[in-house]
């Protein structure tokens, strides 16, 4: 089938599908703020397989991840009750918990190692690191029960997890269980987290729990599609992973997995749509543009109206902004290809009847802004707009009023010309 | 029946009493302001009343029942900080969730909820802001959609956190507008208060709070400077404030 040999596919469809369910389930902690706590989970998971380990002295697949899984749950109940009855803080709780228990982990591997024979049999090995390559037909129909269940879950109770990540005291206020909710959610990471551990290794699931997430809200503001998105990018992360170390047979798995996430991660960081840095600093500039181009038409106004001419220069423009040259220079570039200024002689421009209009405008909404926000200084955080040229918006027709009244009064309410 | 009985509500952060044997009743419907100093337990009441911190002692009953059975009649408007505001959802998904409680587990808001959110957000002004992402509004705005939402929940009775903390003077006006239309239709509402001046004139019943209850009752009988005195101690810029909001006018005009 494709020239792919069957144990690759079994490799690329337990991988791609650890991805997907991990990254959906993930998201809700990297939401919540919690994204530390599917780190600490993999790692309080590492005893649990020991244990079992050594109880039933064989390697039994179902019974180790059980174990995992039960010690992961310990580890994050204990970080929880850390938080809830002591005055230590959650990264402290989970910095501690992660530490303890993996150390609790690593001391009863070498134990097990120290048995006859134990250490290859007991393939602890790969619960460090992952052993990706030797996943079977059975691991991968465990993690498609897993994904299902998550999915499954997350359908079904998707409003009660918006509630408690977005605003648990409200759902609290509404009846619901949060803290039974919260650790239903943590059970998810668990499982996500004890399915993924012999693919990727203790170490790395995180990644695959967190990066997705993270990656998927640059490109949204919607849970739902977050989920979603997350849930596909966790797909690609491992296929792509799976698909470079298969042919690269030099490289490990694990790492590559989690280097493709990083590389999306990346992407996500300088292009997403949402809040990707590139989108940012083009809002930013234009940004600035807006206000530096209103700057500049009101000192031209300005200058204008105190000279009494209606020619001035780019140096009078420069007493009064004081901008550096080159920005003085772009803005009034862009006010003449804008049609508001004309060049009138070598440095000399006017305002256009356009410029006028816009100056006048600009001014008026500068000043009245001034008077508000010095009128009412206790509404400056709930009203100012910068982005927003004139106060109408936000202020009563009332208030609008007396402040342009008061203006006036003052002579600071600017007239157009006749 | 009673609509709030409150018994000897005590509730203690690491053995500080933060709430000391509060005793408070509301016999009939009310647009009620809970006032105190920084620190004096007005949130921490809210939050025990609903069940979200736990109570050292006492005893809540809302309409003459525990307020686990009767969480359907109860509204909530939290604090606008206790949330992310970056966190992916839009207006009308916020609103939604007043929508909750009713639906009860598994059933998703339909078009039904929808237009009873959208009515919501309407009533607050909103209704052009439904798509956007929580964190793109001012902070006035933010207020507006948490009470759209409380509005949602169709409640008897609505505990709100500081609705007018950081909003203007225009959206002031408008939220009150909106709380006095609830009181006409028969709704209790208990809102915690900063703004000494504007008691008088939005609220016809005080609750007067510092860890204790100084005194609780009409606004025209209970907000006095004698009172206030006792709730604010020696604050003295505060109680100038306060005395001339009581000279400007007692009572809502």
């Amino acid at each position: 089938m494709l020239g792919l040999k069957y144990n690759t596919l079994i490799v690329l469809a337990g991988v791609s599908l650890l991805g997907a369910s991990a990254g959906m389930i993930g998201s809700f902690a990297v939401l919540r703020r919690r994204a530390l706590t599917g780190d600490a989970l993999s790692h309080a998971a590492l005893p649990g397989i020991c244990v079992a380990y050594l109880i039933l002295r064989e390697r039994n697949l179902p019974a180790m991840l059980l174990g995992a899984l039960a010690s992961g749950v310990v580890g994050i109940m204990v970080i929880s009750a850390l938080c809830r009855w002591t005055r230590i803080r959650e990264d402290a709780a989970i910095g501690s918990v992660l530490g303890v228990f993996f150390g609790l982990g690593i001391a009863l591997s070498r134990i097990i190692q120290g048995l006859e024979g134990g250490g290859a049999k007991a393939g602890l090995d790969s619960y460090i690191f992952g052993k990706t390559a030797g996943m079977t037909r059975g691991d991968v129909e465990l993690i498609l029960i897993a994904a299902l269940a998550g999915l499954a879950v997350v359908v079904l109770g998707y409003k009660q997890f918006l509630s408690i990540s977005f605003d648990a005291d409200f759902a609290r206020s509404l009846g619901w269980p949060v803290y039974r909710l919260d650790l239903l959610l943590m059970s998810l990471v668990a499982v996500a987290v004890v399915v993924g551990v012999p693919a990727v290794g203790v170490v790395l699931i995180s990644a695959l729990l967190i990066m997705p997430g993270a990656a998927a809200r640059f490109w949204t503001d919607r849970l739902a599609t977050l989920l979603i998105v997350a849930g596909l990018f966790g797909f690609a992360i491992g296929l792509v992973g799976t698909a470079l170390s298969a042919t690269f047979l030099v490289l490990p798995a694990g790492p590559i997995i989690v280097l493709t996430g990083t590389a999306l991660f990346l992407v996500s960081l300088l292009f997403g749509t949402r809040r990707g840095l590139v989108a940012r600093v083009i809002e930013q500039r234009r940004f600035e543009g807006t206000l530096g181009l209103r700057r500049l038409l009101r000192a031209a106004w300005e200058t204008r109206t105190s000279a009494g001419n209606a020619r001035f220069s780019r140096d009078d423009l420069q007493a009064r902004l004081a901008w550096p040259t080159r920005k003085l220079a772009v803005l009034l570039n862009r006010a003449t290809i804008g049609g508001h200024l004309r060049p009138v002689g070598a440095g000399h421009y006017a305002l256009t009847s356009a410029g006028e209009v816009e100056a006048l405008a600009v001014v008026r909404g500068h000043r009245l802004w001034e008077a508000f926000l010095t009128a009412y200084p206790e509404q400056a955080s709930g009203a100012a707009n910068l982005a927003s040229l004139s106060i109408d918006e936000y202020v009563s027709p009332a208030i609008a009023q007396e402040l342009t009244a008061e203006l006036k009064l003052a002579g600071r309410w600017p007239e157009g010309a006749t | 029946m009673t609509i709030l009985d409150i018994h000897d509500v005590t509730v203690a952060y690491h053995r500080k009493p933060v709430l000391w044997d509060v005793d408070l009743a509301l016999a009939r419907p009310q647009l009620a302001a809970v006032i105190g100093p920084n620190g004096a337990g007005k949130s921490t009441l809210i939050k025990a009343v609903l069940g979200l911190v736990p109570m050292a002692s006492g005893r809540v009953e809302v309409f003459g029942k525990p307020v686990g059975q009767v969480r359907r009649r109860i509204g909530y408007v939290p604090q606008r900080e206790s949330v992310d505001w970056d966190f992916p959802v839009s207006v009308l998904d916020v609103v939604l969730m007043g929508t909750y409680g009713p639906l009860g587990w598994f059933r998703r808001p339909g078009s039904v909820e929808r237009q009873t959110a959208r009515d919501c957000l309407a009533k607050v002004g909103l209704a052009q802001y439904e798509q956007q992402q929580i964190g793109q509004l001012s902070g006035g705005q933010q207020q507006r959609v948490f009470l759209a939402r409380a509005l949602a929940q169709q409640a008897d009775i609505y505990f709100m956190d500081e609705p007018l903390a950081g909003v203007d003077a225009a959206t002031e006006r408008m939220i009150f507008a909106v709380l006095r239309e609830l009181r006409e239709t028969g709704k209790t509402i208990i809102a915690v208060h900063h703004d000494l001046r504007t008691v008088p004139h939005y609220f016809d019943h005080v609750v007067l709070l510092n860890v204790r209850l100084v005194a609780a009752g009409p606004t025209a009988t209970t907000f006095t400077p004698e009172n206030l005195r006792k709730t604010y101690g020696g604050r003295l810029a505060l109680l100038d404030a306060a005395g001339e909001a009581v000279r400007a006018g007692s009572g809502p005009s």
